[in-house]
């Protein structure tokens, strides 16, 4: 008899449903995939470097351009990590204003991953609605930091600058739009017997692997393990919202589909909460030296002025020492360890990407399944390459 | 917070029973627990931890590391090795850390306790040369294929452009020759 | 009087350049190739509040041998970059780059190791569209300026570039 082959496949770095540059080496016995073997790397960044070599406020804006979906996350993750270093308490109204920006962010991230996921399944017009709906948060973020992906709104020890006047108007306009756009998204795909076959039993992961991965986020919480760190952990004020943490069942595709939608509904609650119960308040903390002065204060008072100059030029001394923050992002467990010698600049910051460590567990998913399968795990492990690959 | 400076306690038992040679220190900066361990314990340390159901520190949140070159630390040793772990019932961390002398760094794996360390572990090996005895695939991940050298080392420079698509005119620093 | 007179009403007298630069300009279809966060935003783009189908650009080819204008959304790493000349190789003539956002242009703000300081040291870029990352409408402006360029271009210098098939 012939003797049996496998087929070696090169997918990507420049394929339309690897979501970026992610290159996956599948090794295929006519279709079924043998082995999975994800290469990365190819937006290998080096931002953890560049973050060593800038004042610590001068790294914000590096934070956003590793997960660029979910940009406000970031910023929060490294903040709050630096807050914790420093020892400075935030007013309450900074601490809702972000979480209301950050459930906006999770919502965002989610609606690319829907629309992404839909389309690499065949379902092309989702991305169309979800892109829709995504401007209005944009708009939000326009309205606070006047950038639409990359707001750096978010900085140590408070907020970039006063909420915007007619900050309500645009969230009300999400909070109109979202639930509507996800009544259309459901009509689409969940009696979309195309969409349903193909996540349905796909891309399966259990508890027990779940955890021995290391996964977080969605995927971890679709295995049926109810671990979400604003309950478990909370920072920013979490503890103050009402809100449930969905969890799946078997850990399929299809259940993580369920859960990042339902999860989307729990973001629009808190955001609701925070929108209605915003406390007033000062937008930074008054710690002078390691904070910035508010802006009016800078154009007329000379001590915030000379403050100013001085955090901008020399940045601030820090305590030796390090600490860990970790914060829920869209995909999972985004943390941040960040490592001081008492210098201005950090001496090591260590991004723990959710979305690389979710993706260490591809090849488990997808041993022994069909090819097509492949598609729709790197869809629903949502990853975005910019973080992976930092 | 109660629960979690009971955990604390029984974390600091834990080890003065079990592992006392080797602890090197405890550090509580800012109510985050780490210890200083020797590198050769590690393993048996994270096996234990693993099977331990009291302390249930069995989620593996991150590897990491750091080079202490041209600092005061680097006495104790150049690398730094950081392991996070979690505990998803009582919701605190423990961090262990390990120092690495600076010529050829290496350390034990520990993938085969967590499958989620092989990309951990191989990252830390692309960007900091932190070798892992038994780890089933040690190879570059993140850095380009012709880069030499491990870009999150303090003397790896920063904008030198090492591969293909370079207008460097200097002459390369010392560490890529 | 002329020769317009004498031919019929269906006939349009026109230059070869014309003809051409308008056929390449009305039916360009750029490569569905995104690298970092600018693609983000060239999604946007081509989703309806934007609607790039506006300028007849609608179908993303995920093929480069398909496509005519490659709009390089995003940093380009010394890994990728390979990649990159690679897909500009294997498209067609005529071909168009477009470098979208700073990093794509310059580096932006990653002078570092990783990074390819400007995608210009790889493969020539004819428009460049700052930004980090470009608004949609900065991209459509960009489109337009390439548009603008397209027009002014002669098959004659081309001639060269593209093998003997049309001179």
């Amino acid at each position: 008899m012939t003797e049996q082959k496998t087929v070696t496949v090169n997918m990507g770095p420049q394929h339309p449903s690897t979501h970026g540059v992610l290159r996956v080496v599948l090794e295929l016995d006519g279709e079924t995939v043998i082995k999975a073997t994800p290469v990365v790397g190819y937006l290998h960044t080096g931002i953890e470097k560049t973050m060593e070599n800038k004042l610590y406020y001068k790294a914000i804006p590096c934070t956003d351009r590793m997960d660029y979906l979910a940009p406000m996350s970031n910023n929060l993750g490294y903040c709050l990590a630096v807050e914790k270093l420093m020892g400075i308490e935030v007013p309450e109204k900074v601490k809702w204003a972000r979480v209301l920006l950050t459930e906006l962010t999770r919502i965002k991230s989610h609606l690319v991953w829907l629309g992404t996921h839909a389309l690499d399944l065949g379902a092309m017009s989702m991305l169309l609605y979800t892109f829709r709906e995504r401007e209005s948060i944009i708009d939000v973020y326009e309205a606070v930091s006047g950038q639409r992906m990359m707001s750096t709104y978010i900085r140590i020890g408070g907020l970039a600058k006063e909420l915007p006047k007619d900050f309500d108007k645009w969230v009300r306009k999400v909070l109109k739009q979202v639930p509507q756009g996800m009544q259309d998204y459901i009509d689409l795909l969940s009696g979309n017997q195309i969409f349903i076959n193909r996540t349905k039993g796909v891309a399966v992961i259990s508890a027990e692997d779940a955890l021995n991965y290391s996964l977080s986020g969605p995927m971890l919480r679709g295995s049926g393990i109810k671990h979400d760190l604003r309950k478990a952990s909370p920072y920013s004020g979490y503890e103050n919202f009402d809100f449930e943490i969905p969890v799946g069942r078997i850990g399929d595709a299809w259940d993580r589909y369920l859960l990042r939608l339902e999860e989307m509904r729990q973001s629009l609650r808190i955001v609701q909460q925070a929108l209605d119960g915003m406390p007033e308040g000062p937008y930074r903390a008054h710690v002078p030296g390691v904070v910035l002065p508010p802006k009016e204060d800078v154009l007329y008072k000379m001590e915030s002025m000379i403050h100013h100059f001085k955090i901008i030029t020399e940045g601030f001394e820090t305590p030796r020492g390090a600490v860990y923050q970790a914060i829920e992002a869209p995909k999972g467990e985004l943390g941040y360890y960040i490592s001081s010698d008492g210098s201005n600049k950090p001496h090591r910051v260590r991004v723990r990407p959710p979305s690389y460590i979710n993706l260490g567990a591809l090849p488990k998913m997808v041993e022994g399944r069909l090819l097509s399968d492949v598609i729709c795990a790197i869809g629903t492990i949502d990853i975005v390459l910019g973080e992976v690959d930092r | 917070m109660e629960q979690t400076s009971l955990m604390t306690e029984k974390i600091r038992d834990f080890f003065s029973s079990r592992f006392a040679d080797a602890v090197i220190s405890e550090d509580n900066f800012r109510d985050q627990q780490s210890f200083y361990v020797k590198p050769e314990a590690i393993f048996d340390i994270c096996q234990t931890l693993l099977n331990d159901a009291e302390l249930d520190l069995k989620y593996l949140s991150d590897i990491t590391s750091l080079d202490w070159l041209g600092d005061e630390e680097a006495e104790k040793g150049r690398f730094e090795v950081v392991y996070n772990l979690y505990s998803l019932t009582h919701h605190n961390r423990l961090f262990l850390k390990v120092r690495l002398q600076e010529d050829n760094p290496r350390i034990r794996t520990v993938s085969d306790l967590w499958a989620g360390a092989n990309c951990m572990e191989r990252e830390v090996w692309d960007l900091m040369g932190i070798d892992f005895e038994g780890h089933p695939d040690m190879t570059k991940v993140l850095t380009a294929d012709e880069l030499d050298g491990h870009p999150l080392r303090k003397d790896f420079p920063l904008t030198w452009e090492q591969p293909k698509f370079t207008w460097n005119k200097d002459d390369p620093p010392e560490v890529i020759k | 009087m002329g020769l317009e007179e004498k031919i019929p009403d269906s006939i349009i007298l026109t230059t070869v350049d014309k003809m051409a630069n308008w056929a390449h300009k009305r039916s360009m279809w750029p490569l569905g190739f995104g690298l970092a966060c600018c693609a983000i935003e060239m999604m946007s783009t081509f989703a309806p509040h934007f609607d790039l189908a506006r300028f007849g650009m609608e179908v993303m080819r995920p093929s480069p041998r398909q496509a005519d204008l490659m709009i390089v959304a995003g940093r380009v790493s010394m890994k990728m970059a390979p990649v990159v000349k690679t897909l500009y190789e294997q498209m067609p003539n005529p071909k168009w780059v477009l470098s979208m956002g700073a990093c794509a242009s310059c580096g932006g703000v990653f002078n570092n190791y990783a990074i390819v300081q400007g995608v210009d040291r790889i493969i020539p870029v004819d428009v460049y569209v700052p930004g980090c990352p470009p608004r949609p409408e900065q991209l459509i402006d960009g489109i337009l300026k390439l548009y603008e360029q397209i027009e002014k271009e002669s098959v004659k210098d081309k001639r060269e570039e593209w093998g003997r098939r049309i001179g």
